[in-house]
């Protein structure tokens, strides 16, 4: 990777105030995209949107990296009956901070995207699913909404075509669980936040037992830009196979820390002590926690020409998960971060299924045991065994978010774990 | 005695809209809990009794959809109710070190409510604000962020005084001035 990270104009966060208005949105191209489509449905039927969106990549930036236009086309032809788009703005993911800054900063953008996705899958009926804490931001979220319906871009008869759809924003109450699909679909109903067995997936039954499909927030503020230059020109920004540009959301021991938008694949030397203004008080990296709480940390010494992309991460044995990177220097108890995210995940397990319930239990109570100096070697193999006895024996991911974690820090920070068990053992006697 | 409660005209008006949003009112559960802890502050077994009520949905499951989610209140707490995140961001930029000064300060232990019920006081699961760290949220509403003694100070007095902080905005890094390039 170049300078070239240097001319970038953001796309998702452009550098223009007052985009939170609607005239201000549209003196800026905006709800032009969806003009577009319902203006001219003989080029862009909603199989076109949909042929052109997964053409472009846009891999979700939920955590998982799917296709968008692909998963659009898993929904069944309309039969009459209601179909839902669901919007997963929970945003729990520790090191997550991003959907935030679309609501607050570029809402119009997102609103467009999803009305662009609701007339792709044949949806009529768009809810967005906000963690209850941000408040504030579905506050913003709904003054921009309100605007939309006033200007007939949401309603009855969206400009003139024969379309319709309504937006309706929905808070979450304090569950990181309800940021899985199918949880988030329970807790939409009105029940706990169980996550469901699958399959049967939201594409044949989601919402209410109807066609859904379930989109982050990030990943829809894409569609516009995809409809207004076309898949080809998206697909050239950034890396090849995760394209786009990307909020990279940096935090923990980093001197700028914060939400910066630029194409994938920045090279993570480059966010880090470019972007980011490098590590706080001068220290050294010890590691990287690249997308989220659940994506393996990595040592500082094998990031040398990594990316932030799935292949570059994946091969470095990571993940790209939400791009909220966590930056932790050389003076960093990594014996103390693994309990802590195990607490997080411990404390988040819905409790459905039994190696995830007692698992996370048992991964934070022997983490913390260590952590406080009782620790014997012995732990780490039970640590290990249990991290075996979770990973894909679950009814959803959260059991893998929990035990990789666990796994690759003892893997790769392996003598930490050690100096504190043996310190401790010799220390009681 | 115990209290009562109940929606007046108003407030079933607001219900009927929400209602009018969703094909069934099941889905309207969680934004009533949510409009009832904002009128009576909690969602304490009373007011679930008085949202089944009104839904028309057994109390039973209105009683395990409030025990699922922490941001409901099952019994009145404090005033003020400062959530500190200790997750992963903050854990790592002190986020401990500002829950002890407010443990300190009020003389509680997180979990517990100041005897003059000001202040309840909880360590959360991460909020969303992580390039912010440490940071915390009053009674679900806003946020402040990076968390110094001096600025938690500022705050309690604030709150003692009766007054709330203001919504504080965080623009993305790139946009501030000194970060701009050109
Ligand atoms: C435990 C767990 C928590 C999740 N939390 C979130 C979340 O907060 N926000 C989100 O967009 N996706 C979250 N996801 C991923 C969603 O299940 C889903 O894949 C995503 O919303 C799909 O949107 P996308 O394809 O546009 O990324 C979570 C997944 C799991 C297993
Ligand atoms: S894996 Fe954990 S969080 Fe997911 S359904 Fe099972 S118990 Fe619940
Ligand atoms: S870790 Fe504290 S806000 Fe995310």
């Amino acid at each position: 990777m170049t300078d070239d990270w240097k001319t970038y104009k953001p796309l998702l966060l452009p550098d223009l105030p007052g985009l939170t208005d609607i005239e201000t949105y549209e003196k800026y191209e905006g709800y032009h995209a969806l003009k577009t489509v319902l203006d001219n449905p003989d080029t862009w039927s909603p199989e076109e949107v949909v042929l052109q969106v997964k053409d472009a990549n846009i891999r979700g930036r939920g955590g998982a990296g799917f296709n968008a236009g692909l998963k659009w086309s898993f929904m069944p032809p309309p039969d009459g009956k209601p179909r839902y788009l669901a919007c997963n703005g929970d945003e729990s993911e520790p090191g997550t901070f991003k959907d935030r800054k679309i609501f607050e900063f570029n809402p119009h953008l997102f609103i467009e995207g999803a009305i662009i996705a609701a007339y792709a899958i044949r949806a009529e009926q768009i809810y967005v699913y906000i963690r209850g804490e941000y408040r504030a931001w579905v506050r913003i979220l709904q003054k921009a909404v309100d605007q939309a319906y006033q200007k007939g871009y949401l309603g009855k008869n969206i400009l003139g075509a024969d379309f319709n759809a309504d937006m309706t924003l929905h808070m979450g109450a304090g569950a990181y669980i309800c940021g899985e699909e199918s949880s988030l679909m329970e807790s939409l109903e009105g029940k706990r936040g169980y996550p469901r067995v699958k399959p049967p997936f939201p594409a044949q039954r989601g919402l209410w037992g109807r066609p859904t499909t379930i989109n982050n927030i990030e990943t829809l503020a894409n569609v516009p830009l995809v409809i207004r230059n076309g898949s080809e020109w998206y697909r050239r920004i950034g890396a090849e196979t995760h394209p786009g540009p990307i909020l990279y959301g940096i935090s923990g021991h980093i001197n700028k820390p914060g939400v910066y938008e630029y194409p994938s694949g920045m090279s993570v030397h480059t966010l880090i002590h470019e972007v980011a203004g490098g590590i706080r008080k001068g220290k050294k990296l010890k590691a990287l926690i690249p997308g989220g709480s659940s994506t393996p940390p990595l040592r500082a010494d094998v990031l040398d020409g990594l990316t932030m992309d799935s292949d570059s991460l994946r091969k470095a044995g990571s993940m790209m998960g939400t791009a909220g990177m966590v930056i932790l220097d050389e003076d960093t108890d990594m014996v103390d971060v693994v309990w802590r995210i195990s607490h997080f995940y411990h404390h988040e397990s819905c409790g459905q299924c039994t190696p995830c319930r007692e698992g996370t239990g048992w991964l934070e109570k022997t983490l913390r045991k260590i952590r406080n100096g009782d620790g014997e070697m012995r732990d780490l193999d039970l640590l290990l065994a249990i991290c075996n006895r979770m990973e894909g024996r679950t009814i959803c991911a959260l059991a893998d978010a929990a035990a990789w974690p666990v796994r690759y820090s003892i893997e790769r920070f392996r003598d930490e774990f050690e100096a504190k068990c043996k310190q401790t053992v010799y220390a009681l006697s | 005695m115990a209290e009562s409660f109940s929606f007046d005209g108003k407030d079933l008006e607001v219900i009927r809209k929400i209602l009018s949003r969703y094909p069934h009112k099941e889905a309207a559960i969680l934004p009533v809990l949510w409009y009832a802890q904002d009128k009576f502050g909690h969602t304490s077994p009373d007011v679930q009794h008085l949202v089944a009520r009104t839904l028309d949905v057994p109390e039973a499951h209105i009683h395990g959809v409030v025990s699922f989610y922490t941001q409901f209140y099952e019994k009145p707490m404090g005033r003020h109710v400062l959530d500190v995140c200790t997750c992963l961001s903050c854990q790592v930029c002190g986020g401990y070190d500002m829950l002890s000064y407010i443990e300190d300060k009020l003389g509680i232990r997180a979990g517990e409510t100041t005897p003059d019920g000001q202040f309840s006081l909880q360590s959360v699961e991460c909020l969303g604000a992580c390039g912010y760290a440490p940071m915390l949220q009053v009674t679900n509403k806003q946020y402040v962020n990076h968390l110094t003694p001096e600025k938690i100070d500022r705050l309690i007095d604030d709150l003692k005084a009766g007054i709330e902080p203001s919504f504080e905005s965080m623009p993305p890094k790139q946009h501030e001035k000194d970060n701009r390039l050109s």
